[in-house]
């Protein structure tokens, strides 16, 4: 079903009226109230008038996860705090998340897109949706959670972990819909079969996951576990949050960009050259309707392409392919960003100097586990097994009390991390997927 | 009273301790007590060797992370009860005993244990005043 048939279905020509139009008034009120914008306008010598078609936009300068740190934490407001309803921040490197905020129309904006892609993932009004997204400063649970409640389905505010009481509910309950993470979702799957739980006898019928790297052999296994139709979700919380596309249950073929709010491009990572639809690259977006936290041309650092086809559900909306890496070092653990810088950080405020450390991802009964190797140099080397054990017990606590994700702490010897060109090699993403 | 005590970290990977000793063999060092701990990761050895700093030396040298503290040797008589006479002592003040480990003597009817205290001072006067012997590092590295 289509949530908003006239924005979702409208010719690309008046589509990309809309879109001009929106894109105008934002430049336009950014570069009067956001100082950071005006700047970065005046120092690239152009004026928001200037921007007379969409193609124009190529003229405006990227903004980056950098800039969102600098302006931390409101910098990047566009509305004084008083029309500020929502605050959300997602992790970033040394201990500053990048935090958002949205005005009440922001809410509702959000709201209308997730439900929209609920929709388009299956949903109806008629339906449970469990979901299992974490609830909190992460934009997934409440994301999913005000859509559902736009579309008028009833939503399980399950969150996430505690997996068994999850599979009671899913059990007692009888949801239709989940929505999680892939990761935990096959996890799931797992804690059921032990529990003698068959998914033939539960009541799903579709599932909507994202906000972490997966693959179409993993949409199989879900799809064949739970004997449900998998759809991906994309969505940061720069831009807005989870519902920023998603795919149609009809296809599976590609993110609808939700066009009317959203304004994606394609660019060269390297030369910052936007690329033409089809060509790999990195996703770039300007909000067009957001109020609070509207951003210009932010660099998502994920790889994708645009394909501007038509497709079979009758959405006129150009989608993105499903992400299939990021431009940095990045990683993204059971849905949480993980810089290795942070754990850089974690590691300089033990010992004081520059350590050497390893980050080796893999994926275990379909959970992601990290382990972070450490160097035992002079400083924190200790002749007591209790304290070396000690040590690996005090960067574990410390790494799961910044960036929100257990680790595996393992100390090994000196010159063990290999390194390439004599910069030790940082991480080692053993998923596949 | 002190007698210094070289350590090495260790992964839990075979062939480990036989590169020590064979690096410190290299050397001429000739290693008079040992004694290892370990988790299932990692150890950590522990050595009294006759050469302290050529030892260091020469296991920096190959990457690895040495580690100095001091210890304290003890004589203990040679027979039943021993080893407890000291440790009975040292319980009454409640001095903790972190590790300890032989030291190989031939040709002598004491034992000498290596003790590691973390009141290392006050264990040392405990001991003399309760008339154990207590061995000179300079001595330990030549017995």
């Amino acid at each position: 079903m289509i949530f908003n048939i006239e924005y979702e279905t409208m010719p690309r020509e008046a589509l990309e009226a809309i879109q001009l139009r929106r894109l105008q008034a934002t430049l336009n009120r950014v570069y009067a109230t956001v100082p950071f914008y005006q700047k970065k306008f005046e120092e690239a010598g152009i004026t928001p008038s200037e921007i007379r078609s969409l193609a124009d936009i190529q003229k405006i300068p990227f903004t980056t996860k950098q800039d969102l740190r600098d302006n931390y934490p409101f910098g990047m407001f566009a509305v004084p705090m008083d029309n500020v309803v929502r605050i959300h921040a997602s992790s970033g490197t040394t201990g500053k998340p990048t935090v958002v905020g949205y005005t009440a129309r922001d809410i509702g904006t959000w709201s209308e897109l997730m439900a929209r892609s609920l929709s388009a993932g299956g949903a109806t009004r008629g339906d449970i949706i469990h979901n299992a997204y974490g609830y909190g400063l992460f934009t997934g649970g409440l994301g999913v959670h005000y859509g559902a409640e736009k579309l008028g389905a009833s939503i399980i505010p399950v969150s996430g972990g505690n997996t068994k009481r999850q599979i009671i509910i899913m059990k007692d309950f009888g949801p239709t819909i989940l929505t999680a993470t892939p990761s935990y979702t096959l996890h799931l799957a797992e804690v059921a079969e032990e529990m003698g739980v068959s998914f033939k006898d539960l009541k799903f019928k579709y599932g909507i996951f994202g906000a972490e790297p997966w693959s179409e052999s993993m949409r199989q296994e879900i799809e064949n576990k739970l004997k449900i139709i998998a759809v991906d979700i994309y969505g940061l919380s720069e831009v807005m949050g989870p519902g920023v596309a998603i795919e149609c249950h009809e296809a599976k073929a590609g993110l609808h960009i939700y066009e009317d709010h959203f304004i994606a491009e394609i660019i060269d990572p390297k030369t910052g050259k936007a690329l033409p639809y089809g060509e790999t690259g990195e996703l770039v977006f300007t909000s067009i309707t957001k109020e609070a936290f509207p951003v210009i041309r932010y660099r998502t650092r994920d790889i994708s392409a645009l394909n501007p086809e038509p497709c079979i559900c009758g959405r006129s909306h150009v989608r993105m392919k499903r992400v299939s890496g990021r431009t940095d070092d990045m990683l993204i653990i059971r849905g949480v960003n993980v810089f290795p810088s942070q754990i850089e950080s974690v590691l300089m405020q033990i010992d004081e100097v520059e350590p050497h450390y390893q980050l080796v991802v893999d994926r275990k009964d379909n959970l992601d586990t990290l382990s972070v190797l450490v160097e035992v140099g002079e400083h924190l080397f200790s002749d007591e097994v209790r304290n070396l054990q000690n040590l690996e017990k005090k960067i574990s606590k410390d790494i799961k009390e910044i960036l929100g994700v257990s680790a595996a702490v393992k100390l090994v010897e000196p010159k063990t991390i290999v390194r390439s060109e004599g910069k030790a090699i940082r991480v080692i993403d053993n998923r596949k997927l | 009273m002190k007698v210094e005590q070289i350590s090495v970290f260790l992964e839990n990977k075979s062939g480990r301790i036989a590169e020590v000793t064979g690096i410190l063999a290299e050397s001429g060092i000739n290693i008079r007590a040992l004694s290892l701990a370990d988790t299932s990761d990692f150890g950590v050895l522990r050595m009294i060797v006759d050469n302290n700093q050529k030892a260091e030396e020469a296991l920096k040298k190959h990457n690895f992370t040495v580690g100095k503290t001091f210890v304290v040797a003890v004589e203990i008589e040679d027979k039943p009860g021993g080893l407890y006479k000291i440790l009975s002592i040292l319980h009454k003040v409640s001095i903790n005993v972190e590790y300890m480990y032989a030291f190989v003597q031939p040709n002598s009817k004491n034992a000498v244990m290596i003790f590691r205290f973390e009141k290392l001072e006050e264990a040392v006067r405990v001991l003399q005043e309760n008339g154990v012997v207590v061995i000179d590092g300079d001595k330990v590295y030549t017995l």
